[in-house]
């Protein structure tokens, strides 16, 4: 049978750079169409909540907004035992803090995934309450999403490049899709 | 200097230096700082945070039918109690009535919310601020299940299930990676339990943590997804088909049957492991009565789960509504929301600004306008704060007031009230639990008492749960399929200006949005959230809030474990991370911790 995998987006999408998680996830939807073994999850900031979507995945693949002190926007990719370490190298914002105890939870009831991945971010701003994204974190997203879909092709499940102009369901709905979300923004 | 407060709580900060940490905005940042005297009792204590500001700013012009998707992402643990106090607002606003499906289904999402966060505070957040992680490994399996076995039925209590799940444990211990268990000071004396206590609960810990999965699919059921489940201004989003099969995302009776399992589940949970657990810790603590603060004194809450559709007056809310001062019980005061002279923000003493800081903004006139200065006895710079002066400005969050008085809100509260009305089915359990545990009633007001009302409001809202699903389905069954009005979905048909209030009872206490719409659009909106009020800095008069109140006149067995702390604040299941920082009398930082 084919693995299940979960690709998990995190962190605040109302407080600036919080939210390339839940953003990034949101762009590699409308671009890739994925196997039906594959799941995407909108976490927000959840926490200990997630811990039974992380028991149920075989692999898992997370976007979070990371800091490795490095330059904004830059992206680091870290895979297998490596993973909780980085979400708890640095504990900027609650969400991080839960979800290092969202793996080990996951782990002390015995549903560790066996394959783990994590496409971590470098934010600029995180105090910009109700800001946009920052540039430098914006024009990451893309290639956050490509970097997913090889990270899923090497995990065999190839996602297809969607056809431009693709109907697709969005992943946020309600104006806080990522587009709608910061168009006050930029008219303000 | 030594003073005493409006709210009558002595001060003592007496030449301590509080050395801080920058003050940065991160997610749900609560930072605590207190003054211990030469035996280590709290005689000052500081709470400063870092609430969400500014949803305003994000919400203002947008539609008010989509304010509830971005209420949702405010706090991560609260999101469907946001959603519903956003469309409560909108309804209010505009008049919209409600179908009865969509009232009991709202009630079921708000108990289920109850239900599942009682839960994970109680086992997840909470549990290890009494229980010893470390001793459960020293138990004996077989006196353990003998101890579990003398206050439950529950059936998972066979020697060889706890033995087994000691060396899970173990293992798990050794390995190194303590994960959920890191943030413990194991070993300290305030620690109370048994061997054996310490390994009943930490199995329960283990069981509530795979049990509440569960209990959140009826989120799903209703909601369409979780996280994040949908809502709707005017109803719900889910409509009802009781013969359709699939899952085709209406509401069918297999998913109703799911429901009633997992409503049943929760109820035996709730009886079998929750409740005995509480007694059982609480037993082991009973003279550690510190904690109580506000509690004694004044507590508010607005009341929530309306019986019947559109009727938010306090007779028809099976949570009650009211304010206490003074510690007077026997006068329960009513509560009005709209009233501009009764609820009213201050900022005297928060990053802020007001035209006249002297006096308090009703919601609706509401104003956040950032104002982020320091006092003149700060210490440091303002990307480097090194100590806060409480004198002046000092926190991110807002001060409310009640009729100018500084209230707790919260499962405590609530159940202080609804005892205070001699409502049987809120006194007769406080009243069984003091007895059980041979406690007197003024061991309500406490820490524990905090965290004993958060279990008795589980087991309540478990079976207010059934009682909605009863009546849902008997609804349905009398032919009412309906579960939205969308009468007035068009903005068109809405009055160019309008202003409403929506209100609930959040896990963590009263909760309310005030919406003001103009040609269509949010003009503004304000949030007073549970944390607000009671992680509330201090207002113009000195009076403190309920965090501040609650930590003073502790004595601490070790200030360089702060345990006693940890476990006040996290009683009020704060929504925030929080950091504490415990003072010497010097001035010396004794201690950082992360609480959660």
């Amino acid at each position: 049978m084919d693995k299940k995998i979960l690709v998990l987006g995190i962190g605040n999408i109302l407080w600036a750079d919080e939210g390339f998680g839940v953003r990034a996830l949101e762009i590699f939807h409308s671009l890739y169409r994925v196997p039906e073994n594959v799941s995407l999850l909108d976490g927000g900031t959840q926490g200990l909540y997630l811990v039974q979507f992380v028991q149920e995945a075989d692999y898992l693949l997370v976007f979070d907004a990371i800091d490795y002190g490095l330059k904004p926007g830059t992206l680091k990719i870290v895979e297998g035992g490596e993973v909780p370490k980085f979400t708890g190298a640095k504990k900027m914002s609650l969400h991080q803090t839960g979800f290092q105890e969202v793996l080990s939870a996951a782990d002390l009831l015995g549903d560790y995934p066996e394959k783990l991945a994590l496409i971590g971010c470098q934010p600029e701003d995180l105090e910009d309450w109700g800001g946009p994204l920052t540039q430098p974190v914006r024009d990451q997203l893309v290639h956050a999403a490509e970097i997913a879909a090889s990270i899923l092709e090497q995990w065999g499940a190839s996602c297809t490049r969607r056809e431009k102009g693709e109907m697709v369901e969005p992943l946020l709905a309600n104006d806080i899709d990522h587009a709608s979300y910061e168009r006050p923004i930029a008219a303000a | 200097m030594g003073l005493e407060t409006p709210n009558g709580f002595k001060l003592d900060n007496s030449g301590k230096r509080v050395v801080v940490d920058p003050v940065t905005r991160i997610e749900g940042h609560l930072r605590v700082e207190v003054n211990v005297d030469s035996n280590n009792v709290i005689r000052n204590a500081v709470s400063t945070g870092t609430m969400w500001r500014g949803i305003e700013v994000i919400l203002r012009g947008r539609d008010p039918r989509d304010a509830w998707a971005f209420t949702e992402r405010i706090c991560g643990v609260c999101t469907g109690t946001h959603a519903l106090t956003s469309v409560r607002a909108v309804e209010d606003a505009l008049a919209i009535k409600i179908p009865e499906n969509a009232n009991s289904i709202r009630n079921i999402m708000q108990l289920t919310l109850q239900v599942h966060d009682h839960i994970v505070h109680f086992y997840h957040l909470h549990a290890l601020d009494w229980v010893d992680v470390v001793s459960a490994l020293s138990a004996d399996p077989k006196a353990t299940s003998a101890l579990a076995q003398s206050i439950s039925s529950w059936p998972l209590s066979s020697p060889g299930y706890f033995k087994e799940l000691q060396g899970r444990l173990k293992r798990f211990v050794e390995s190194g990676q303590l994960g959920p268990f890191k943030n413990g000071y194991w070993g300290s004396p305030a620690y109370k339990l048994p061997p054996e206590a310490n390994l009943m609960a930490v199995a329960h810990y283990l069981e509530a943590l795979d049990f509440q999965k569960d209990i959140v699919k009826i989120h799903t059921v209703f909601g369409g997804k979780n996280p994040h489940p949908n809502w709707l201004v005017g109803g719900v989003p889910c409509p009802i088909n009781v013969d359709g099969i699939g899952g085709v995302g209406a509401i069918n009776m297999e998913r109703l049957n799911l429901v009633s399992e997992i409503i049943d589940r929760s109820i035996e949970f709730t009886n079998k492991v929750y409740i005995p657990d509480l007694l059982a810790i609480a037993s082991f603590y009973k003279d550690w009565l510190y904690g109580g603060g506000l509690s004694s004194k004044s507590v508010l809450s607005y009341g929530d789960i309306p019986e019947r559709a559109n009727d938010y007056s306090a007779a028809n809310l099976l949570l009650p509504q009211g304010a206490i001062i003074n510690g007077n019980l026997n006068e329960v005061f009513p509560v009005n929301l709209r009233d501009p002279e009764e609820i009213q923000e201050f900022v005297a003493h928060s990053w802020y600004k007001y035209p006249d800081e002297t006096k308090g903004l009703h919601p609706w006139d509401g104003v956040t306008e950032p104002n982020f200065v320091l006092g003149p006895n700060a210490k440091g710079t303002r990307t480097n704060i090194e100590a806060l002066d409480e004198s002046a400005k000092y926190s991110f969050i807002k001060a409310p007031r009640w009729k100018g008085n500084a209230m707790e809100v919260g499962p405590l509260a609530r159940w202080i009230i609804g005892y205070a009305q001699n409502k049987p089915e809120f006194k007769e359990p406080v009243e069984k639990v003091l007895k059980d545990l041979g406690a007197p009633t003024s061991a309500l007001f406490s820490t524990l008492g905090r965290t004993a009302a958060r279990g008795l409001e589980c087991q309540w809202a478990a079976n207010k749960l059934k009682h909605f699903h009863d009546k849902l389905i008997a609804n349905i069954k009398a032919g009412d399929s309906s579960t939205a009005n969308v009468d007035k979905w068009d903005p068109q048909t809405w009055p160019s200006e309008v202003k409403g209030v929506g209100f609930t009872e959040a896990p963590r206490g009263a909760l309310a949005h005030w919406i003001k719409i103009k040609d269509g659009k949010i003009d503004n909106y304000q949030a007073v959230v549970p944390t607000t009020w009671n992680g509330s800095p201090r207002d113009p008069k000195g009076n403190i809030g309920a965090f501040e109140a609650s930590l003073l006149d502790t004595p601490m067995a070790d200030p360089s474990q702060p345990l006693e702390i940890i476990r006040t604040l996290h009683s009020f299941d704060p929504c925030l991370a929080c950091s504490t920082h415990v003072m010497s009398e010097d001035g010396q930082e004794m201690a950082k911790i992360q609480v959660r």
